[in-house]
């Protein structure tokens, strides 16, 4: 039994039959779509006409052909762990003899006087995203409260629909939480050329309007006229279900590296897990796809009785106007950022070195070669020197090797 | 509609009908091929659909542009090949009917 049909769930049950699961799967959707692909929500889905089918995961034909039984909109209540069972909100209560958990996370609110505006949204599913979609006409006035990817991504998105877009940050820089300080002047220095305006340490007071949003009264008094909104400010762990029955949980539900919670029954894997990472000798919970793959593979083995996928490299992407940032790894400790490439030639990358000169991440804009070897050296603990890191006729695969 | 034959790193083959249009690697995708993980979903962000084209077939599928994201990445990836290519930026084709990759021990 898996409950939650996003990408962690999904690929836990495609990782099962892949490994030979032979019994039964039941995956618990909470929304009425097959598990598909959230990263192109604020992207192309947006942008674009694509249609919900190649939004999928993987097609209806797949979960036939592997006998997985999908079940839509079914809201799970309880775990009652004694008796291997859940309980639906319909009342109906379905046994497991395993049970994983891919419960995802939930976007964070923002309980400001005015938060039940009409036209102020926030995006975690395709509905929400056919929701904004339908906001974004040209000439609109987008007001996006937080400079986080999402955010910053959405605001690319709506820029390039024509929106007339503004970003508020409480903080004094954008994606302060996730980006390195170089790699955040470069986004608020492309976001500000194409037109998207920046207010950071916007402290906002109240959402106002008369039924639907017409504007965002800050903390100054100053009023930021609009007539949509998109609240972007991070998202919890969805583990309220696991919390109340009794499974361990810090900031997330508590999994060793073989997704196993502290019930012997119960896997769970993705957004709503804090797991241990062997690289860094530290624990963390991610919000990333390839995170949810990862952990999907670790239980699915783990359940199969096969050996678990060696530690892998942390890793993300975005996508904003004509930029491609991939990172690799995650920075724990670090003393010394080196920038290679050249920001102003919308191609370059920091690696974040800790204090004897590891490679713990590198940070990479348009400049992929760089992050596959940022990569390699985050997993082999590389220690090059970082005068011949920055120097770029130095080679990538001599630093790395 | 168009077949190709997936050969995981051990031998087994897998021949899937991928219709005109959609990737090399959605096909495998679809049809639960092991050894395709396709991390990113077809975004040619991670190099984890790395396949070796049957030489027979790498006139027809032809080599990422120099300079390319997807050779800059296949620079990269481990156990790379000169008929390395990332399926996921092979789109399929009546022409390519018949197509045969081969996948490398891991994908990364």
């Amino acid at each position: 039994m898996i409950v939650g049909a996003g990408h962690a769930g999904g690929s836990a049950a495609a990782f099962l039959r892949q490994y030979g699961w032979k019994g039964p799967i039941t995956l618990m959707g909470a929304e009425p779509v097959l598990p598909y692909q959230r990263p192109p929500l604020s992207k192309t889905w947006l942008t674009g006409d694509g249609d919900l089918a190649s939004l999928l995961l993987r097609s209806a034909d797949f979960y036939r052909t592997n006998s997985i039984v999908w079940r839509a909109d079914a809201e799970v209540m309880a775990i009652d762990r004694s008796g291997r069972a859940i309980a639906l909100a319909s009342g109906e209560r379905v046994d497991y003899d395993q049970l994983i958990l891919a419960l995802g996370s939930v976007v964070r609110a923002l309980p400001l006087p005015g938060h039940d505006l009409r036209n102020i949204v926030t995006l975690r599913t395709v509905a929400d995203a056919d929701r904004l979609k339908t906001l974004l006409s040209p000439g609109v006035r987008l007001a996006i409260v937080g400079a986080g990817y999402i955010g910053l991504e959405i605001a690319a998105s709506a820029r390039s629909l024509g929106a007339d877009v503004i970003v508020l940050e409480r903080e004094g820089r954008v994606l302060p939480r996730v980006a390195s300080e170089p790699l955040s002047a470069f986004f608020q220095e492309r976001h500000s050329a194409a037109g998207v305006r920046i207010m950071l340490n916007a402290s906002l007071e109240a959402f106002e309007g008369d039924g639907a949003i017409a504007g965002i009264r800050l903390r100054d008094g100053t009023v930021i006229a609009c007539n949509a909104a998109l609240v972007g400010i991070g998202a919890a762990p969805n583990d309220a279900l696991a919390r109340s029955a009794g499974l361990t949980c810090l900031n997330g539900i508590v999994v060793n590296q073989a997704a196993r919670t502290s019930d012997p029954l119960i896997h769970a894997v993705g957004d709503c897990t804090y797991r241990p990472l062997p690289l860094y000798q530290q624990s963390a919970r991610l919000e990333s796809v390839p995170n949810a793959l990862e952990q999907a593979k670790q239980a699915a083995a783990d359940l199969c009785g096969r050996a678990p996928p060696s530690p892998e490299v942390p890793w993300f992407w975005s996508d904003q106007f004509d930029i491609r940032l991939q990172i690799a790894g995650l920075p724990f400790d670090v003393a010394e950022l080196v920038i290679r490439g050249d920001p102003s030639a919308n191609s370059f990358a920091i690696f974040h070195l800790s204090a004897d000169g590891t490679v713990q991440a590198v940070e990479a804009v348009n400049a992929p070669a760089e992050f596959m070897a940022g990569r390699i050296m985050v997993a082999r603990r590389r220690r090059p020197l970082a005068a011949q890191l920055r120097d770029v006729s130095c080679s990538l695969k001599e630093l790395a090797g | 509609m168009p077949k190709v034959t997936y050969v995981e790193f051990n031998g087994t083959n897998h021949v899937a009908d991928v219709p005109v249009g959609t990737s090399v690697m959605r096909g495998a995708v679809d049809n639960n091929i092991p050894g395709i993980d396709a991390d990113c979903g077809g975004e040619c962000a991670c190099a984890t659909c790395h396949v070796y084209v049957d030489a027979a077939w790498l006139p027809k599928v032809g080599t990422p542009a120099p300079g390319s994201q997807e050779a800059s990445m296949l620079s990269f990836a481990a156990l790379a090949e000169p008929n390395s290519r990332l399926s996921c930026q092979i789109s399929m084709t009546d022409e390519l009917d018949g197509l045969l990759v081969r996948m490398p021990e891991g994908q990364h």
